[in-house]
């Protein structure tokens, strides 16, 4: 008697556990299952070269046009803009923390990098809005504030404490005994931290600036508040852009279901799933290819 | 203090530039903690003086003077002083990180850089100021034959240091140490990580190594001691208790300390 009810509460726990893992799996190959049942359709009716390369997006125009080349480029130029912004600033705040910092300005830089990451992206948009739009405006004599650079800037800060956290941790976790091989060797801070530390950690440092990527290339709320969403090809990183997710968050409400334009905006979320899965895929190969050097 | 003697020294004729190393009353706190108690003693060049004691006698802090490591440790107040080519090395004037190429260390553990072996060996040749690349490669070359791994590794310089064994990367750490032309080497348990066929054979590098630079080991092993040993200095809850050749030290110890440690009654 006793055995067996133990027998079926094994199964049981069994079973609840493998369900929850099972759970993630569901989910993922629900939403790719659903995002390429809408989307296909787009690449069936104008092509995926058209579709990608397309130069003009005129989804409710008629004749329509679905070309996202310009929300692409608004995305690639502003992801890209904000991780030249985020890297140097993220990596260089992890070693201060990480080899530099007295234990007590630790205690209190750490939490904060870490609060900023936990600010709502909106506060973000509305900081942009508000604040540093004019003052772009001023300091760049422009006729907009709310363009490609200054959504830049400020997804650049949202990906500071991501690079910055997961670098230190990496940083940090360097073994002391690398340290003082370098030290006894002559080797002052700064060259141990150059030629032995960060190498040591580049495996986590290089993680962390792909998962800033995904993060900046998959925000929505802040480019859509700031930067300026106008669906054409950028020309200075001054002019106002409509990265792919803005456009999807934006459009989607006025698009018809089952509509050319309601796939095609479908199509453009799989193009970001497929970049972010790449990104994914890279950090993992990354992260193999130094683990077992 | 503790008297200093050191026989046979006449016989030995020491390389001009090379002189003793003396340790003048050297004391260490770490906080309030007092570490280190009054150390004076003179090491011998191009000798090897081991310093053994029982676990937490601040033993691996001592060796740690002569290169100024424990500058690393926060809270950390010295008194004393180490004299090396004549020079206090803790006088204000000295440049820590030249002293660090002059005085090389190797480690309990293994500790190679995860680079190539070839990289490691060259690590501290840029330090020095040595960046053309055919000097560094006959240092490179050099250090390694002297610490005995050349003909181990030749063919494969670039391959990662971590494809090493634990005795090849032992050498690899004393290969490092001596590219940057140290004049003395302080082992800290070097050892304590190994089998003892890798053991064995850092223990003739050892002697043999002797004759290029001074040695200072730490050991647990008061059989390495005896083995490897020209002068052994036993330190207690922070004190030299005994010091002198050897031989002597380990067959009649004058403290009786030293001869309860050495018979086991303790430690």
């Amino acid at each position: 008697m006793y055995n067996k009810t133990n027998i079926i509460k094994e199964k049981l726990f069994h079973f609840i556990a493998l369900f929850s893992a099972l759970c993630a799996i569901i989910f993922l190959s629900g939403i790719i299952i659903s995002l390429f049942k809408e989307g296909y359709l787009i690449f069936k009716e104008v092509g995926v070269f058209h579709f990608l390369f397309g130069k003009s997006w005129y989804p409710s125009q008629d004749p329509s046009e679905f070309g996202i080349l310009s929300l692409l480029i608004g995305s690639i130029v502003v992801t890209v803009l904000a991780l030249i912004i985020s890297i140097p600033l993220g990596i260089s705040s992890a070693i201060y923390i990480a080899e530099l910092a007295k234990p007590k300005e630790k205690e209190i830089l750490k939490p904060f990098i870490e609060l900023l990451a936990s600010i709502p992206s909106v506060i973000y948009g509305l900081f942009g809005v508000v604040f540093l739009a004019p003052i772009m405006m001023k300091l760049f004599n422009l006729s907009i504030g709310l363009n490609a650079f200054t959504a830049s800037i400020i997804l650049g800060l949202m990906v500071v404490p991501i690079i910055s956290s997961i670098s230190e941790d990496a940083i940090s976790s360097v073994p002391k005994s690398l340290r003082e091989a370098a030290f006894a060797l002559g080797a002052n801070k700064w060259e141990t931290i150059i030629r032995v530390v960060l190498p040591a950690a580049k495996s986590g440092i290089i993680s962390s600036i792909i998962l800033g990527f995904g993060r900046a290339i998959g925000e929505t709320m802040v480019v859509l508040m700031v930067a300026g969403n106008a669906a054409c090809i950028p020309k200075s990183i001054f002019n106002p852009v409509r990265p792919m997710t803005s456009a999807i968050a934006a459009e989607m409400g006025e698009a018809a279901v089952g509509s050319s334009h309601y796939n095609a905006l479908f199509g453009i979320a799989i193009v970001l799933f497929v970049i972010t899965f790449i990104s994914n895929i890279i950090t993992e190969q990354v992260r193999k290819r130094i683990r077992t050097k | 203090m503790v008297n200093m003697e050191h026989p046979a020294m006449a016989a030995k004729v020491l390389p001009a530039d090379r002189q003793e190393i003396i340790v003048k009353d050297l004391n260490l706190w770490f906080g309030k903690k007092h570490i280190l108690k009054g150390i004076s003693i003179s090491i011998i060049p191009n000798n090897i003086t081991a310093v053994i004691g029982p676990s937490g006698c601040g033993k691996s802090t001592f060796l740690r003077c002569f290169n100024r490591m424990n500058d690393l440790i926060e809270e950390t107040k010295i008194k004393g002083s180490i004299i090396i080519d004549g020079i206090d090395i803790y006088s204000d004037k000295i440049d820590v990180y030249s002293l660090r190429t002059k005085v090389g260390m190797v480690f309990q553990k293994p500790n190679p850089f995860p680079k190539s072996i070839y990289e490691n060996v060259a690590f501290g040749l840029p330090i020095k100021g040595i960046t053309n690349k055919n000097a560094i490669m006959e240092k490179v070359e050099k250090s390694l034959k002297d610490a005995w791994l050349w003909d181990e590794v030749k063919d494969r310089l670039n391959a990662s240091a971590f494809e090493l064994s634990g005795g090849q990367q032992q050498r690899l750490c004393i290969a490092r140490a001596l590219a940057t032309d140290s004049e003395i080497l302080l082992f800290d348990e070097p050892t304590s990580a190994l089998d003892p066929q890798a053991t064995n054979k850092i223990e003739k590098l050892l002697i043999e190594l002797k004759q290029f630079v001074t040695i200072v080991i730490v050991t647990h092993n008061i059989a390495q001691a005896a083995r490897i040993s020209d002068y052994t200095a036993f330190l207690y809850l922070g004190e030299l208790i005994e010091c002198g050749a050897t031989d002597k030290l380990c067959t009649v110890p004058k403290d009786k300390r030293t001869e309860e440690y050495l018979t086991g009654k303790f430690g």
